[in-house]
């Protein structure tokens, strides 16, 4: 990310100088337009795609569906800007998306440097290796003076290049722009390895026709907690992005899904599930929104788990494990602060 | 001299004989063609060569072995072995044609598009009667096209990120390819001008637009205008992207024909101020039209460069068909297909292109009335 933090820092200032008076909040810029705009992924497998309808699906597109239900009553009322590796954090940091939901890597410069709020992290991820099994390689470290196929723009590039150092061997990069380029040049032999997070390493050897020609490395070189993201400035509307991902975790967590939330409203004994769904207390209206804000978005696209099973789970061809993603409870790392 | 001295006089021509066998039809044609030297005779067994080894399979890839019912990529691969998967073009290729556009309001890109032939007529066809009139009307078509396919008054508004597909690659081939012209033909009288302010910022401009490239024109389109404008002011990102790929187009298109004003010999001009005529007077009735003839091919270049150029927009998120390849590959039904849907953007616009580059040919064999 290194060739954008400049022009983006230098965008994210005039927006500051430009935006600080004129900013109501964003939440009310929201209501009054009556559509949540939110930047998506040009394309990634489970996480943003279209469907035959020319709807957009996903993981990501699920989580900007259930912060328009809150905001707004209907998951539906969303604009999609896909958006690319590079083009991501402009639209965010100039005012034309109000809200950044694209497998994007918590990291402490665009926290702090391009002045982002992340909301939490969605999805844990972490940048693997894939080869040829022909190749006969079984360790990242065998690896010595490979060709590597690297997205550019992202911070995999970074950490190949950390990860090469540190262990004192060279490569060689070629660099390419999309996910479906990576895989064309890999698959052409162009590049010995394709590295990327390993859940977009999944999904692409998912649709290989001969998968089990390839295996993806043990080692895994990076922390990459991908979540949503706003700009710094407005922490009303953080907090909704915040407590809509953290109510679709604990909707998970006390077993509340689309099917049964209005059930679990009107009949659950659990306080925090009562306070959760809007069924007691003023929860919703100290960030601005219904009491029921999570019931209509839990209702609109699940709980965490179920969006997760539907888009990347074992019963897709992403086919992805929980692991780290499961709740604290099943011995994960998706951990939501109390609703209290 | 008596006529008795001549023992034959020919009253009628002798009848002709046919051209040696072997000169004439398909047999020479091939030997006057492809098998006239060495040479050539090697570069067509190599051709053939060549065009035997990959058309048939081909072929085969394309129509033989392929499969249009299918609702995934598996599903194909379980059909057939080596054939093209055509059923993603099938189930998404009103996506490529429109976009995200609403289905039930097609009718309006579709009638925007007849529109646009029927306001072409007249300024293609020179013959027609009462052309004047005909090419106010052609005037309004960006109007009503822009009616019709974002609506408002009284039409379903449908809003921008809804566009794309073949549907946006038109909107900004079209307007781009429309208003490069007139803006062009300014701008390179500016520059060939004698007035010292309208030629420098003829020049200021053509070699900035030049100088720049035009992703960096769409990165401003997209990020910067957005810090620049003041907030609330939302200026549409099509509308932007078109503004940019139009003056981009215009500072080329200026280039090309300053080069056909170059090529008239300076007695035309003389000419021209010989008989009175006044600047504009003379650029509309001698120049114009003789500089633009020669242009021809360089603009139509331009026209065609731009309208390729248009699938730039991608890197700016807009869903162009390069645009919609990603998130139809996303799609875990279709994840690990690319060249059929690679094959059927470039069938588009091979069709646009090429029809194109025709009518340019057409236009200069009709206008080729020159002595040479």
């Amino acid at each position: 990310m290194k060739k954008m933090i400049l022009p983006v820092a230098l965008g994210a200032a005039f927006a500051a100088t430009s935006l600080s008076a004129a900013t109501a909040g964003t939440l009310e810029d929201v209501q009054e337009r009556g559509t949540l705009r939110c930047a998506v992924s040009t394309g990634l497998a489970g996480f943003s795609y279209t469907d035959e309808n020319g709807k957009w699906q996903g993981f990501d597109v699920d989580y900007c569906r259930a912060v328009a239900a809150a905001v707004l009553g209907d998951a539906d009322a969303v604009e999609f800007s896909p958006t690319t590796g590079k083009t991501r954090f402009t639209a965010l940091a100039s005012g034309e998306v109000d809200i950044l939901s694209r497998n994007t890597t918590w990291t402490y410069s665009r926290d702090a440097d391009l002045k982002f709020t992340f909301l939490g992290v969605s999805y844990y991820d972490g940048q693997g290796f894939m080869v040829k099994k022909s190749l006969g390689v079984t360790s990242a470290k065998e690896l010595d003076g490979a060709t590597v196929c690297i997205q550019t723009g992202t911070t995999t590039e970074l950490n190949l290049s950390d990860y090469f150092t540190a262990e004192g061997m060279s490569y060689e990069p070629l660099s390419i722009e999309t996910n479906t380029e990576g895989r064309a040049n890999y698959l052409a032999d162009a590049c010995d390895v394709y590295t990327t997070d390993a859940s977009g390493l999944a999904a692409s050897r998912a649709t290989f026709e001969n998968a089990a020609d390839h295996i993806i490395l043990p080692e895994i070189i990076s922390k990459e907690p991908l979540g949503p993201l706003v700009r710094h400035g407005d922490d009303q509307w953080a907090d909704i992005g915040r407590w809509v991902l953290n109510a679709m975790k604990i909707a998970e967590e006390k077993g509340i899904t689309a099917a049964n939330a209005d059930e679990m409203a009107a009949t659950s004994k659990d306080p925090e599930v009562k306070r959760l769904l809007g069924a007691s207390g003023e929860m919703g209206a100290a960030i601005g929104l219904n009491n029921d804000f999570a019931l209509v978005a839990i209702k609109a696209v699940g709980n965490y788990g179920e969006s997760f099973e539907r888009h990347l789970g074992t019963q897709t061809k992403v086919n992805l494990a929980r692991g780290l993603n499961a709740v604290w409870t099943e011995g994960g790392l998706q951990y939501a602060p109390p609703f209290r | 001299m008596s006529e008795t001295n001549f023992a034959f006089v020919a009253t009628s021509d002798k009848p002709q004989l046919p051209a040696p066998k072997g000169t004439t039809g398909a047999i020479g044609w091939v030997r006057e063609n492809l098998f006239s030297s060495p040479m050539n005779t090697f570069l067509t067994l190599l051709s053939l060569f060549v065009v035997y080894s990959t058309v048939p399979g081909l072929v085969n890839w394309a129509f033989v072995n392929s499969v249009w019912n299918a609702n995934s990529l598996d599903e194909c691969r379980a059909l057939t072995e080596n054939g093209a998967c055509w059923g993603v073009v099938r189930e998404r290729y009103h996506q490529f044609l429109f976009g995200f556009y609403p289905s039930e309001l097609y009718w309006r890109p579709i009638l925007a598009f007849a529109l646009l032939f029927v306001a072409l007529v007249p300024a293609l066809w020179d013959g027609m009667p009462k052309r004047g009139l005909a090419l106010m009307g052609s005037m309004t078509f960006p109007f009503v096209a822009f009616w019709l396919i974002w609506g408002g008054f009284g039409l379903e508004p449908v809003s921008s990120t809804q566009l794309g597909g073949l549907l946006l690659t038109m909107i900004i081939g079209v307007s781009g390819i429309s208003f490069s012209l007139p803006i062009g033909i300014v701008l390179a009288l500016s520059r060939s001008s004698n007035l010292p302010i309208v030629k420098s910022l003829a020049v200021i401009f053509i070699e900035f637009i030049r100088g720049v490239p035009l992703i960096t024109l769409l990165f401003v389109a997209h990020v910067l205008l957005n810090y620049f404008l003041p907030k609330g002011v939302n200026f549409d990102i099509v509308l932007r992207v078109v503004i940019m790929v139009t003056l981009f187009a215009s500072a080329y298109m200026a280039e090309v024909i300053r080069g056909g004003l170059a090529a008239l010999p300076k007695g035309q001009y003389e000419a021209a101020d010989a008989l009175g005529l006044g600047y504009w007077q003379s650029m509309r009735l001698i120049i114009l039209p003789q500089a633009l003839k020669i242009s021809i091919p360089g603009i139509v270049n331009t026209f065609i460069g731009l309208f390729k150029d248009t699938t730039l927009v991608l890197i700016i998120g807009l869903m162009d068909p390069l645009g919609l390849v990603a998130p139809t590959l996303a799609d875990q039904r279709w994840n690990g297909i690319v060249v059929e849907l690679y094959a059927f953007i470039a069938f588009m616009f091979f069709i646009f292109c090429f029809a194109m580059s025709r009518y340019s040919m057409y236009l200069e064999r009709k206008l080729h009335t020159g002595h040479r």
